[in-house]
């Protein structure tokens, strides 16, 4: 009870107000419980591994590189190389792409006002198998296979959204089509590179098109991560105009949220996470499509709730996949096979049991 | 407080509309009244901006609508349209509380005066206890009287309304039809759109009657609510009688059936009077 007390004064001096009738401290709590496992999960992971190191070294190593009075000569050097230089980094990208495939399902969900679309659906992904094809297949032209993923990602949705603009309007149906289209050149395309390339080159592809965790490094992280935590800060500041932007069009004008202006930038951001996840890690799907449903499920279609939610099971979802990927067999498994057999049967679990409270 | 004047609109070459005025003052309820496809929907978009009209002006409160900013204008007028169903299950509260995001500010956002304000809109239309529901699992009338609380909880000088009663039972559309008249008489400015003949004379301070050629009559009900003016939108339809000093609008069908049956049960009675003699 006095915990319960002093959790609340610090959220009213943060500026938080409470009202009957509007009790939005148990989502909070969620919320916290929510970060509290993902922090858990990723102890967990660091400690598992198919070089067997006792976890007492393992949290020796993690502690002596992150206190500042910690000594790091002390420890294996073996040790220190795989768990800090390997298992880390992998952890730590494994939360940045759950975190962003997440967090822009969420969104991309609320913009199109339809639970069932995923990040994908404009085509990044299709863009970006295609451009890191290119890069597989031609290295003498690209700077690198992430890069020209990246761009191509990009270009895709731009393409897209060029398409479905008439008049100063993008209409949702028109936008999604237009993203079946896109993507489904790019497919072709990819299959072009696929038909064309050497047998080493159509094996890097398609063990890129099935994702993985397999190359992650501390470049990655410092990449990716500062970019991705900066848009998920800025997605979830705009959690309240999306359940205004997710009740129509028409609607969020009278409510005075400019449609055209609000999903356009945020579309753009979602897109932007979206396509450096992808061009970093390859295409793992299921994440963004699944994620913002639990949250859903958890705490209500509130997209404040949601987009932080869905974020932080983003997160834990791909340690525990990851985890699973490197540790189940000595050689290891695209993450993406992982995340979508886990993932297809509880998204059918939802329909029967639950269809209903969310699909309406 | 509202002023349309000559206002054109098309969708592509069809013209739906040209040459519309009215005007509606400041405390009015006004309805709209006029039959299926006759634009008044369409007239509702173009004055809300969500349509850009060819030719014409709308000006509210003294602005002209084309300067007015999309935040500026959701502070000054709210809309309740034709019941429709989001994808999401937002609660009754939320949804009512969204009415408030045009007085938001700050990170924090939302504070207890726009929760008051919500409640408080959900008490004064008497769903409270549907807060906690989900929206899109309520009917098409219990959605309609949500909208209307989130009208009410925008707070704004102006309020249109498309058919705010059309969905609900008799005690409700008169119920609404009261919060109406009482938001008027606070110095809110309504347009409403309705069906009902009955309801825009009964209710209204003031009637607009359109067409598809325009606006056919322009007043307040006992003028403008006459069988003249029906007869030119319903061609011969309605007969307009007076009952214990309140107007109303009949079907001809039924008033001619009603007068029949009772000249029979009067000239029934006679006879049986006589015979009792």
């Amino acid at each position: 009870m006095a915990e319960e007390l002093k959790r609340l004064s610090i959220l009213e001096r943060l500026g938080y107000e409470r009202i009957e009738g509007f009790s939005e401290e148990r989502k909070v709590g969620i919320l916290i419980s929510l970060l509290a496992l993902m922090i858990v999960a990723a102890a967990i992971a660091i400690s598992l591994g198919v070089y067997e190191i006792s976890v007492i070294d393992v949290y020796n190593i993690t502690l002596a590189h992150l206190s500042p009075l910690g000594d790091t000569s002390a420890v294996n050097r073996l040790y220190d190389t795989i768990v800090w230089e390997l298992r880390v980094p992998r952890i730590l990208l494994a939360i940045t792409v759950g975190v962003a495939l997440a967090t822009s399902g969420a969104v991309f969900q609320g913009c199109f006002r339809n639970p069932l679309v995923e990040p994908y659906i404009l085509g990044v992904s299709s863009g970006a198998a295609f451009g890191a094809s290119l890069g597989i297949v031609y290295p003498q032209f690209f700077l690198s296979i992430q890069v020209s993923a990246f761009v191509f990602g990009s270009v895709a949705v731009a393409l897209a959204y060029i398409l479905a603009r008439t008049r100063d309007e993008t209409p949702i149906v028109t936008l999604i089509l237009a993203g079946v289209i896109i993507g489904s050149v790019f497919s072709a395309l990819v299959s072009i590179m696929k038909y064309i390339s050497n047998d080493s080159a159509l094996r890097e592809i398609v063990f890129w098109l099935m994702g993985g965790f397999y190359y992650a490094s501390w470049k990655d992280v410092a990449l990716v991560s500062p970019v991705v935590i900066a848009s998920f800060l800025v997605l979830w500041f705009f959690g309240w105009k999306l359940n205004i932007l997710s009740m129509g069009d028409e609607e969020a004008r009278t409510l005075g949220v400019s449609p055209e202006k609000y999903k356009f930038l945020l579309i753009s951001i979602a897109t932007l996470i979206t396509s450096l996840a992808v061009s970093t890690v390859g295409i793992i799907a299921w994440v963004g499509l699944m994620m913002p449903h639990a949250a859903r499920l958890l705490l209500g279609p509130d997209h404040r709730f949601v987009v932080p939610a869905a974020a932080m099971l983003g997160g834990t979802y791909l340690i525990v996949c990851d985890t699973l990927a490197r540790t189940l067999t000595s050689a290891e498994i695209p993450v993406g096979i992982i995340t979508s057999i886990l993932g297809a049967p509880y998204l059918f679990y939802l329909l029967r049991t639950r269809g209903r409270a969310i699909f309406g | 407080m509202l002023r349309v004047r000559d206002l054109h609109f098309s969708y592509g070459k069809k013209p739906v509309f040209e040459g519309v005025s009215f005007e509606v003052e400041e405390g009015e309820l006004c309805g709209l009244f006029g039959p299926n496809g006759c634009g008044k929907t369409t007239l509702f978009k173009c004055c809300l901006k969500f349509l850009k009209f060819h030719r014409g002006s709308v000006v509210m409160n003294g602005i002209d609508i084309t300067d007015h900013r999309i935040e500026k204008m959701a502070k000054l007028v709210a809309y309740v349209p034709q019941e429709h169903k989001p994808p999401f299950p937002y609660l009754v509260k939320e949804v009512v509380l969204m009415g408030r995001t045009p007085h938001l500010r700050g990170v924090f956002g939302i504070g207890r005066k726009d929760k008051e304000r919500a409640l408080n809109a959900l008490e004064v239309l008497d769903i409270g206890h549907l807060a906690d529901q989900p929206y899109n699992q309520l009917s098409g009338g219990q959605r309609q009287m949500v909208l209307m609380a989130r009208a009410i909880a925008q707070d704004t000088k102006i309020m249109f309304l498309d058919e705010p009663t059309s969905a609900l039972d008799f005690s409700n559309q008169i119920r609404i039809w009261e919060i109406m008249r009482r938001v008027a008489e606070e110095g809110v400015t309504i347009l409403a759109c309705s069906h009902d003949p009955n309801h825009v004379s009964w209710f209204c301070n003031k009637v607009v009657v359109m067409n598809r050629n325009g606006i056919v009559a322009e007043g307040a009900p006992h003028h403008v609510i006459t069988e003249q003016v029906l007869d030119e939108i319903y061609q011969g339809v309605c007969t307009v009688r007076s009952l214990g000093g309140t107007r109303m609008v009949m079907p001809k069908v039924v008033a001619d059936k009603e007068s029949d049956e009772i000249s029979i049960e009067s000239r029934v009675g006679m006879r049986r009077a006589a015979a009792v003699r």
